[in-house]
């Protein structure tokens, strides 16, 4: 195999940062196809879990039990009309979701799924991602002006306000995270995203662990940010249903709504990438500190085949309880083929976690340390996935004016507060 | 933007041209100076909206205004200067209908007004006929109106808490109450074959007999419901962001609500204990013991509480009247052609919403002379305006929720 492809197994880099441009245009295209997917997989699960948490059934007529539903939707929305209103602008109206869009994904090229499984690795990683993720505003209010509408143009002022005094309260919250990776002997600090994880690795602690409670509150401040920031509920006020019929995107239908869906739930993913880098050890698997002993990095390496298998292992229970009726052959015949490829997935995941076992470094092992990472990281994500969810299940919707209060009044004098407790922290520590 | 508001037919066209030169200022499409405006959009000072002042046509299709009601806001940014409500999207006209049909026939459309509460729109309009005629249903008939009203009130109290927390944002509580709301559409459905306009009531009685179990039916419905109040109770009455949103939000006064008329929840929210119920009884309700659950600041909170505590009330006195209903006829002697005495009568009940008074006008024939529906709906809507005046575009959707409001009944 050429060197440019095979260099890359060996090294440590990041193949932005190593200048290898064949790796990274293959990162760029799995992370532009994997966050597809991802948003399509969070559409079924949102709908799912929902209804659930609604006692419904949610989606269960295309496919079994509504799997291929996203599909199908979007099969449905590239076909619709696609409409613009005749007093709207035109061309803003026309590049408007492609802004957000753009935005949402621009972000994942720092993002860190390991310590060489990004795309690149700037510098200036975290000012990167706040600065790039707010662009999406853009998005928004751009698209509530051109629809030359009321609700539309009330969304969009609506969203751009939250997002400016969100922003705020957000950043000084990284701040007081980005000043705890400077606590090392030679006490310099670092925004680049893979050397906030290294500076977790190297302390031996989670930052939303460290100066308890100082970086849990910091983390809590960013985490009901991020809420606010990918506008959804309990903050969803650019959208409120009830209120704006459909707030900035109340004269978009067809592709053009799906992009701002795509941007919306793909901006999700990124701003939980951002909390789980900044204060959840990133791609680190659990207590790598306390259980350090090789044979626990096995065990934890058995991880991902063992989800694996265990969705299988759902699919196989979903298959033996389907009705024993001809209608539901087909879709029986195609969950039992998920079963399939689940269970496949699982066991190549296992023989390879077996195989990367020797702690010498065969491709095997660092193949296998990838996958790690990236499990780890995914299941993070997953996991605030579900709570954006959650909290849109049980919480009713703020206010305008009391949203602002609590973003200024409440969450950027805490977020200041921590970050000057920090700095004293650091120095009483050191 | 033009800021056209083509609303009640009041356009520049329309009107006498001697009235068109004393406003010359006027630019001619702009159409905003109705006489009868709530807005105060024609002030001679000041002709033309602000900068930071916009029009907004809320309704007649949009998510939150619970049917067609159309409002029209008038907001400097989202804080509301003044409302509109423009009605008559669901007039069908059951008034003129009533005068068009005998007695008996007329029945049925009642049903229609507030179809969330059908069983109590037919108990006033069977109880002002049987004022007209000087007929006392039965004691069981009474007491099978008491539950079947009371398990009416449970249902319509439910269907407004789950809209009204959608409105505010909280989508479970929504599928909830439907599912509770069921089981009483499920005892309604056995009992009359109908599960919303049920037409349970005939004049001077009841058409039918309970069915079998019915007794042991509604006794399970009530253990299976009470713990599914507190269930509603845990999601919302001490949440932080429900109290934000609802405290202090709508609020208005006793002597308000009686200046305007507006009666049942929203009058005792305010702090006013007046219950039809407790003070004029109808059907058989001075034979039962419960409270009237009242508030202190008149406020959406309130508003919502009250509601929780009659959803309480309501099961008490279903359980008592399960538990006493006596033996006997259900039908009093009514003859076959109902051919009233000349005279009027104006009877009301205590609908979940209010105040439902039906004034009834008989010439001795066989059809009404006239029928005038006193809906509380379209009264209690009327404290909108005052209601939301200075508060924002996100609290006039809950304070329309909180009024509870079914525009079958506003429009008739």
């Amino acid at each position: 195999m050429p060197n440019f492809i095979t260099s890359y197994f060996g090294s440590t880099l990041t193949p932005g940062a190593a200048g290898n441009q064949f790796w990274a245009l293959v990162y760029v295209f799995v992370i532009f196809t994997g966050v597809s997917v991802a948003v399509m997989a969070m559409n079924w699960l949102e709908r799912k879990a929902l209804a659930h948490f609604q006692i419904r059934l949610g989606p269960m007529r295309v496919g079994p039990h509504g799997l291929l539903q996203p599909i199908a939707d979007a099969i449905k929305l590239a076909l619709k009309e696609d409409i613009i209103p005749s007093e709207a602008d035109q061309f803003i109206f026309w590049v408007a979701p492609l802004i957000g869009l753009l935005a949402a994904f621009t972000v994942y090229t720092v993002i860190p799924f390991g310590p060489s499984e990004a795309v690149s690795d700037m510098n200036i990683g975290i000012l990167f991602m706040l600065g790039v993720s707010s662009i999406g505003v853009l998005g928004i209010v751009v698209a509530g002006w051109a629809s030359n509408s009321h609700y539309p143009l009330i969304g969009a002022l609506r969203s751009s306000a939250q997002m400016v005094s969100y922003e705020v309260a957000m950043g000084l919250a990284v701040v007081s995270a980005v000043l705890m990776t400077s606590m090392n002997e030679k006490g310099t600090g670092t925004l680049s995203m893979i050397g906030i994880v290294q500076a977790q690795q190297q302390q031996g602690i989670w930052f939303i662990f460290k100066f308890f409670p100082l970086g849990f509150i910091a983390f809590a401040i960013f985490a009901i940010a991020m809420i606010a920031e990918t506008n959804r509920a309990p903050f969803d006020m650019a959208e409120a249903e009830s209120e704006l019929t459909a707030g900035y995107h109340t004269e978009y239908s067809g592709l053009r709504w799906s992009l701002f869906m795509l941007a919306e739930y793909a901006a999700m993913i990124a701003v939980s990438s951002i909390a789980i880098t900044v204060w959840l050890g990133g791609w680190m698997r659990p207590f790598p500190n306390l259980l350090r002993a090789p044979a626990w990095g096995f065990i934890f390496s058995l991880f991902p085949g063992l989800t694996f298998a265990g969705l299988a292992a759902i699919a196989v229970i979903g298959t033996i309880r389907m009705p024993s009726h001809s209608f539901f052959k087909v879709q029986r015949m195609g969950l039992a083929g998920f079963a399939a490829v689940l269970g496949l997935i699982a066991f190549l995941l296992l023989v390879l976690a077996v195989a990367g076992r020797s702690p010498d470094a065969s491709v095997a092992a660092r193949f296998n340390a990838g996958i790690g990472y990236v499990y780890w990281f995914v299941l993070k994500i997953a996991v605030f996935m579900y709570l954006f969810i959650w909290y849109r299940a049980t919480w009713p919707r703020y206010r305008f004016d009391q949203l602002m209060r609590v973003g200024w009044k409440v969450l950027l004098p805490i977020s200041l507060g921590v970050l000057i407790l920090t700095a004293i922290a650091g120095v009483v520590v050191s | 933007m033009t800021m056209t508001v083509p609303a009640q037919g009041h356009s520049a066209k329309d009107r006498p041209k001697d009235e068109m030169k004393e406003t010359p200022n006027e630019v001619p499409n702009r159409d905003l100076s109705h006489s009868d405006s709530h807005l105060d959009l024609d002030t001679p000072e000041k002709p033309y909206l602000d900068a930071n002042e916009l029009i907004i046509n809320m309704g007649p299709q949009h998510p939150a205004t619970h049917g067609v009601l159309r409002v029209i806001l008038k907001l400097d940014g989202e804080k509301v200067l003044g409302t509109e409500c423009v009605i008559g999207y669901l007039h069908r006209g059951v008034e003129k209908i009533g005068e068009n049909r005998t007695y008996a026939m007329f029945n049925p459309y009642v049903d229609r007004m507030d179809y969330v509460s059908a069983v109590s729109n037919g108990l006033g309009y069977c109880e002002a006929v049987e004022k007209l005629l000087d007929v006392e249903a039965p004691a069981r008939a009474k007491y099978i109106r008491v539950i079947l009203a009371e398990l009416n009130r449970m249902a319509s109290h439910q269907l407004w808490l789950g809209t009204h927390a959608l409105d505010i944002g909280a989508m479970t509580p929504l599928f909830y109450t439907f599912r509770d709301r069921e089981e009483i559409l499920k005892i309604f459905e056995k009992y009359c074959g109908a599960r919303l306009t049920t037409h349970a009531f005939r004049i001077g009685g009841c058409q039918y007999e309970t069915y079998a179990g019915f007794e042991k039916e509604v006794k399970n419905f009530l253990k299976f419901v009470a713990p599914k109040i507190d269930e509603y109770e845990e999601l919302l009455t001490t949440n932080r962001i429900w109290l934000q949103r609802t405290k202090n939000v709508g609020v208005i006064s006793a002597a308000d609500c009686v200046a305007l008329g507006v009666t049942g929840p929203v009058l005792r929210a305010s702090g006013k204990k007046w219950d039809l119920r407790k003070a004029q009884p109808y059907a058989a309700y001075s034979e039962f013991d419960f409270e009237v659950p009242t508030g202190e600041n008149g406020d959406t909170y309130d508003r919502y509480l009250v509601r929780m505590a009659e959803m309480r009330q309501s099961l008490r006195i279903i359980e008592q009247a399960v538990n006493g209903i006596p033996e006997g006829p259900i039908m009093a002697k009514v003859p076959k052609v109902i051919k009233p005495p000349v005279g009027e009568i104006y009877h009301s009940i205590e609908a979940p919403k209010g105040e439902l008074g039906f004034f009834i006008v008989s010439d001795g024939s066989i059809q009404p002379y006239r029928v005038r529906v006193r809906p509380p709906s379209f009264v209690n809507l009327q404290a909108l305006d005052l209601m939301v005046r200075g508060l924002l575009v996100a609290d006039v959707i809950a304070v329309i929720g909180t009024i509870d409001i079914v525009l079958g009944e506003v429009d008739r």
